[in-house]
């Protein structure tokens, strides 16, 4: 392989990889700081996500420029596009970790739930495991296993819906809990909407390795439509 | 075919910070009556690619050439202005050219090796400059070869002739007969155009080996070959050195319509 062009890959590979570190940070941050009321560590996932944003439109100029001036074709152009697509999911799963930041400076003061909170932490625990293992199965370019983390959304998605009904139960008992409910239900579906985007990112991984676009776990089939 | 401003030019400037191994200013060439180069003014910047890209005719071999002083054995053939190399003008009369060449090196189009062996293409020029020392001469093969990435395929057999190698070899056993004289700078004249694309690869992973000690000026007809391995990219245009910028910047956001129009297909 051309050798300033395999060098400027593998760098690309390295800050995207360095790029879903950060995300899954701020991830485990996010809801650390919410589960434990700690605001301090909210505004610090709020402040990092520029660095995240950064980190995008700095992999996105990088690929520009690989296309333009290293005109890559078959596996090298799908690897960059990879990049690219991915980095933007990424970005977007960086912007619900600081929704989730907010949530928590909101949230505090109001009347907590502790049962709800635990299934909370349990399903961020899931999400975060999953976010892991995508950036694993990337660095490895594994489409196998990718096709496996993609069928653990549905676990996200069930949490989800626990999380849904202990709300409305909890609601419906002590009208105190409602404004705290509906942050712990945001919050549930902003790691529901990480989750997505892991998926998204399993589809590129099997992108890179078939040339295929693929739909994994399409949310209309999910939701039964 | 649209015809593009010649004065609408954008040249680069170059921070103090940055090393200018050789430097054009208002270099003309004239073949007999007739105004080849209009005054071009070019630095380039030490060990670094620099690519001349343009269509035919547009001057960018012309240029090349006045660098180290081709064009003077054409009948009629005119040059003025001023080339700086060490704080020396190398365009003076008073320059010897053999010896300016011994700094400013040149591979051409097509691999020209003398009809000698591989030994004797790359001494021949150490020996007329006066260099008889065996030993010395065995570690400049040795050297010259290896930096133009062909001595592990060549070293057993050091006195075949340089004609029996590939081309892609030939080529490279041009540039290591160049390299041999030791020059800072060297001129590159398409010399990938005549390969194929597994020996242009090798050619072109040799170029980006050696800008760690050369400055390389390379004309190409070749745009991807100048987006691949330059650092800088100048593009000429009648005569005249239209943009010159980071390479990266030609090839994404060029500040000239015409830069525009010829790196992206869309030219006349």
């Amino acid at each position: 392989m051309r050798r300033l062009f395999s060098d400027e890959l593998n760098d690309l590979h390295a800050r995207f990889s360095e790029m879903g570190m950060m995300v899954n940070e701020a991830i485990f941050d996010s809801v650390k700081a919410f589960v434990n009321h700690d605001k301090a560590l909210a505004h610090s996932v709020i402040d990092n996500d520029y660095h995240i944003n950064r980190r995008e439109v700095d992999l996105e100029k990088r690929s520009f420029e690989m296309i333009a001036l290293q005109q890559p074709v078959t596996s090298d152009l799908r690897m960059i596009v990879t990049v690219m697509k991915a980095s933007s999911d990424l970005e977007r799963m960086g912007d619900h970790a600081v929704s989730i930041a907010k949530s928590t400076i909101r949230v505090k003061g109001e009347t907590r739930v502790p049962e709800i909170e635990k299934v909370i932490a349990q399903m961020a625990a899931a999400v975060k495991e999953m976010v892991e293992q995508v950036l694993d199965a990337y660095v490895k370019e594994d489409a196998e296993a990718a096709r496996q983390i993609a069928e653990e959304d549905h676990g996200i998605n069930d949490f989800s819906s626990q999380i849904y009904s202990l709300c409305i139960d909890e609601m419906t008992r002590d009208a105190d809990t409602i404004v705290g409910s509906m942050d712990y239900m945001l919050v549930s579906s902003y790691l529901e909407r990480i989750g997505d985007y892991v998926t998204n990112i399993c589809e590129w991984i099997l992108y890179l390795k078939t040339g295929k676009l693929l739909e994994l776990n399409s949310n209309a089939k999910e939701d039964g439509f | 075919m649209q015809n593009y401003s010649l004065t609408d030019t954008f040249i680069r400037p170059f921070d103090q910070g940055q090393e200018i191994a050789l430097a054009t200013s208002a270099l003309k060439v004239f073949y007999d009556d007739h105004e080849a180069l209009h005054g071009v003014s070019l630095p380039f910047e030490r060990y670094k690619i620099t690519a001349l890209i343009g269509a035919s005719g547009s001057g960018k071999s012309t240029f090349l050439r006045s660098l180290n002083r081709m064009n003077d054995t054409i009948e009629g053939t005119r040059v003025t202005g001023s080339i700086m190399y060490r704080g020396v003008d190398i365009n003076s009369k008073q320059v010897d050219v053999y010896e300016m060449r011994k700094h400013i090196g040149m591979v051409f189009q097509r691999p020209n090796p003398f009809a000698k062996s591989i030994y004797d293409n790359i001494t021949f020029a150490p020996r007329r400059f006066g260099e008889h020392n065996k030993e010395k001469l065995d570690q400049l093969v040795e050297q010259s070869l290896k930096d133009a990435a062909l001595w592990d395929q060549v070293k057993d057999d050091l006195h075949q002739s340089g004609l029996a190698l590939s081309g892609g070899q030939q080529q490279r056993l041009c540039i290591a007969r160049a390299i041999a004289m030791k020059p800072d700078i060297l001129l590159l004249d398409e010399p990938a155009s005549a390969l194929d694309p597994i020996s242009t690869s090798t050619v072109e992973d040799t170029l980006l080996q050696l800008k760690d000690h050369y400055t390389i000026i390379i004309v190409t007809h070749n745009m991807q070959q100048a987006a691949r391995i330059s650092d800088y990219t100048a593009f000429f245009y009648s005569g005249t050195a239209i943009e010159y910028d980071e390479t990266r910047k030609i090839f994404t956001r060029p500040k000239i319509k015409a830069t525009e129009d010829y790196v992206s297909g869309h030219f006349g």
